[in-house]
């Protein structure tokens, strides 16, 4: 039996022992992901127990290092647990910005001390993270950014406003982007800071979207005291990391229509009826037919460049096209399926509505870089056309 | 299915690509056209492929050919698509080969498939009639006489069949559809080559009592619509490369041209109107791209939902090759109505193709209909 045969055989075995049975259903809404966190409630005994279990073996983090919490596993084990996570129809144990986002740029950038202190409660879901990027008046233009960052000899002072910051009066911690030299080009003058959100002088407030949820907050800083030793990177070279962590957005956000359960043409179908095999509405029954040719070729697509990316091409900037892409797509999706729904999609009824749904696709094509954005991207990176 | 050329892929495409451009460049095209040409391609360029093993691409090795599968089938076409290559690939090396190799009798194939490997028979499929494809609805009849069969009918959008010298030809029997193997000389058979906008080989056939003998069947009598389903699946998948290479070269002459061309004293290709929709159209192609090779490794993989995906895939390469080249001419402003910029030719090699076996309407029909929409 080779070494992966003897992996898989364990890692079965371990999953059929400690996962509890409550784990193993499928997600009905976003209240039955997990952030962990402080001060997070669990929705369940088992669902702290999953967590628990899972996070003490870094499984959370599969591929990580060990010495920072990590699972320590290959490509090939990750892809295995993945696997076997899957048979069981096993949840994700932890959502977390924290594993998406800052940990892959920690151990990028971070130094020894910053690993060693804030990796290892990621992969735990005991510290739940959120991200300081967008201004009110720094939203496609970044770097247009003026959260400003004082030396004060002992300490670094923050002064300044966030906004759009997912889940931050939930977040124990913030990774976040503040000028650092207000007098160098803009790019240039950006540093890459953390620090606790129960520091005195943060404040948190959610924002009502039009879908009626409140996922975003905008955050206040005033005077509040951050560690040196909490600066990641360099001072004033920032933007790198902030470039960086902006791909694995874009990647995640781009796939987000891969996560959705069922077929468009199931769910037109069980809303609009269908009369003999064929929906009543021909002028709909195009659109859907398109739309699912190219929900298809989109899905062949990030599969075709994720082998690439394995096969050693760098995803670059064809991670904007696949972020404009699957959100407008998603957009065009969830057009389709209120058109289906009628009168009746127009209740707001209940957390499941279809109505919220199709309203928070609108912010798909905006958040993590709006469409537009996204195209300039392609127009400078990709087709190298003048003055882009 | 890994959609990621292998080594022997990545090779071939590179050795097609070079040979394609230097011996056959839009330049040849526009030549044969200027010239009238009466064949509508170059013969000898054709020995030349065949020697470079085009012709006997999905010829088993056996008869000659180099049985290297619809992927590799996929990346010849695709240069030819970016250099408007004229030459019978598609109606000899692909529609036939593929048609006498699913159905072909032991006999048929050891007497064809190595000329079309070798480049010595031309061969074409004659299954369309009327304005639309519509291969379900065959009106050409063929009836039982003697020992053969005599048929009638009438076909459109053959292409190469001017210079056929054998025809496979769909018709209607008793019980379901029938693939006959004829000879363009046979009496009463008339072929009349058209003149088309892409100034490539096309033509109308006639069939007035057309005797054929038994041994013509190609596959069972009443048993010829999965044969052709396949061969036409082929056609489908391959004219999808040729038009994921054409609509690819199409977009590049148009960048390249508006990166140069200047007005308000700038380059146009500064303007964020034209930027935007370059950046989409460039989305479309690699998602169509992908299409592309999806639809040939499941021709390759013989996978259960070929059929489908090949559908999914013309619709989508279709639509995206249809905006690559209005916005072709569109970007290129005056000079994009011109003769003498090649982009008009794209447009025109892209309508054509975008009809052949069955257009983004055909083929999203076809899907709503499997997925019981």
């Amino acid at each position: 039996m080779s070494e992966l045969d003897t992996f898989k055989k364990e890692t079965r075995a371990w999953l059929e022992e400690n996962c509890p049975a409550e784990m193993r259903t499928p997600i009905k809404n976003d209240d039955d992901l997990c952030w962990g966190g402080r001060n997070y409630k669990f929705e369940s005994d088992a669902q702290k127990v999953w967590l628990e279990r899972m996070g003490a073996k870094g499984w959370t983090t599969p591929t990580w290092p060990k010495e920072y919490g990590g699972g320590g596993l290959s490509k090939p084990e990750a892809k295995i647990l993945a696997k076997e996570m899957a048979r069981i129809n096993a949840r994700s144990p932890l959502s977390s910005f924290g594993i998406w986002m800052l940990g892959p740029a920690l151990l990028k950038f971070g130094t020894e001390a910053q690993k060693q202190q804030h990796l290892p409660p990621i992969v735990r879901g005991e510290i739940r993270w959120c991200q300081g990027y967008s201004e009110p008046n720094a939203g496609s233009d970044l770097a247009a950014l003026a959260t400003k960052c004082e030396d004060k000899g002992d300490y670094f002072l923050v002064n300044g406003q966030k906004v759009w910051t997912s889940y931050a009066d939930q977040a124990d911690w913030i990774f976040c982007l503040v000028r650092t030299d207000p007098k160098a080009k803009k790019h240039e003058g950006i540093s890459f800071v953390l620090f606790d959100m129960e520091t005195p002088g943060v404040e948190a407030r959610p924002i009502k979207l039009i879908s009626g949820k409140s996922p975003f907050c905008e955050t206040f800083f005033e005077d509040v005291k951050v560690d040196k030793d909490q600066l990641v990177g360099e001072l004033n070279k920032g933007w790198t990391i902030a470039k960086y962590l902006l791909t694995h957005e874009r990647e995640m956000i781009g796939g987000q229509g891969l996560a959705v359960a069922r077929p468009l043409e199931e769910v037109v179908a069980g809303l609009a009826g269908l009369v003999d095999r064929e929906l009543e509405d021909k002028m709909l029954r195009a659109k859907v037919v398109e739309a699912m040719v190219d929900e298809w070729a989109f899905n062949q697509t990030v599969y075709r460049k994720l082998s690439e990316a394995k096969a050693g091409a760098s995803l670059g900037a064809d991670s904007s096209m696949l972020k404009y892409y699957g959100t407008e797509l998603n957009k065009r999706k969830f057009e389709l399926t209120m058109d289906a729904s009628g009168h009746e999609g127009l209740e707001w009824d209940g957390d499941d509505a279809v109505a919220r749904k199709w309203l928070r696709t609108k912010g798909n094509s905006i958040e993590g870089g709006t469409s537009e954005v996204q195209l300039n991207i392609i127009s400078k990176h990709i087709l190298r056309l003048p003055g882009a | 299915m890994a959609l990621v050329l292998n080594e022997d892929e990545q090779m071939l495409r590179e050795t097609v690509s070079g040979f394609v451009a230097d011996k056959a460049p839009v330049k040849a095209l526009r030549e044969l056209r200027d010239n009238n040409s009466e064949d509508g391609f170059d013969r000898a360029l054709w020995s030349e492929m065949a020697e470079m093993g085009f012709a006997g691409v999905l010829v088993d090795e056996d008869n000659g050919g180099v049985d290297m599968g619809f992927v590799a089938a996929g990346l010849i076409a695709e240069q030819m698509g970016r250099n408007l290559t004229a030459s019978p690939f598609l109606s000899t090396s692909v529609l036939a080969a593929t048609a006498l190799r699913k159905g072909g009798s032991a006999a048929q194939k050891s007497e064809w498939l190595g000329k079309i490997a070798s480049g010595e028979t031309i061969m074409a499929l004659a299954v369309d009639e009327g304005r639309k494809h519509n291969p379900n609805a065959l009106k050409t009849t063929a009836v039982r006489f003697g020992n053969g069969f005599k048929l009638n009918g009438s076909k459109a959008m053959v292409v190469d069949g001017h210079v056929a010298d054998q025809l496979i030809v769909a018709a209607k029997t008793d019980g379901g559809t029938t693939l006959f193997l004829v000879d363009p000389k046979t009496a009463g058979l008339t072929t009349t080559r058209t003149d088309m906008i892409d100034a490539r080989n096309a033509a109308k056939l006639d069939l007035n009592d057309v005797e054929v003998t038994a041994d013509a069947v190609i596959g069972e009598v009443d048993g010829g619509a999965e044969v052709l389903n396949h061969v036409l699946n082929a056609g489908r998948a391959v004219v999808g490369a040729e038009l994921v290479g054409a609509s690819s070269k199409a977009f590049e002459d148009t960048t390249d041209y508006i990166r140069e061309r200047k007005q308000f004293g700038t380059e146009v290709g500064r303007f964020q109107a034209l930027q935007h929709r370059s950046s989409h159209l460039y989305s479309e192609l690699e998602i169509a791209r992908s299409a592309m090779l999806a639809s040939l490794t499941a021709l390759d993989d013989s996978a259960d939902d070929a059929d489908l995906i090949v559908s999914m895939s013309k619709a989508k390469i279709g639509s995206v090759a249809k905006l690559a080249s209005q916005e072709g001419v569109q970007m290129h402003g005056g000079v994009g109505m011109t003769d003498e910029y090649d982009i008009g030719l794209y447009m025109k090699r892209i309508r054509v193709a975008q009809e052949l076996f069955g257009d983004a309407h055909y083929h999203m029909e076809h899907i709503a209909k499997a997925k019981g929409i």
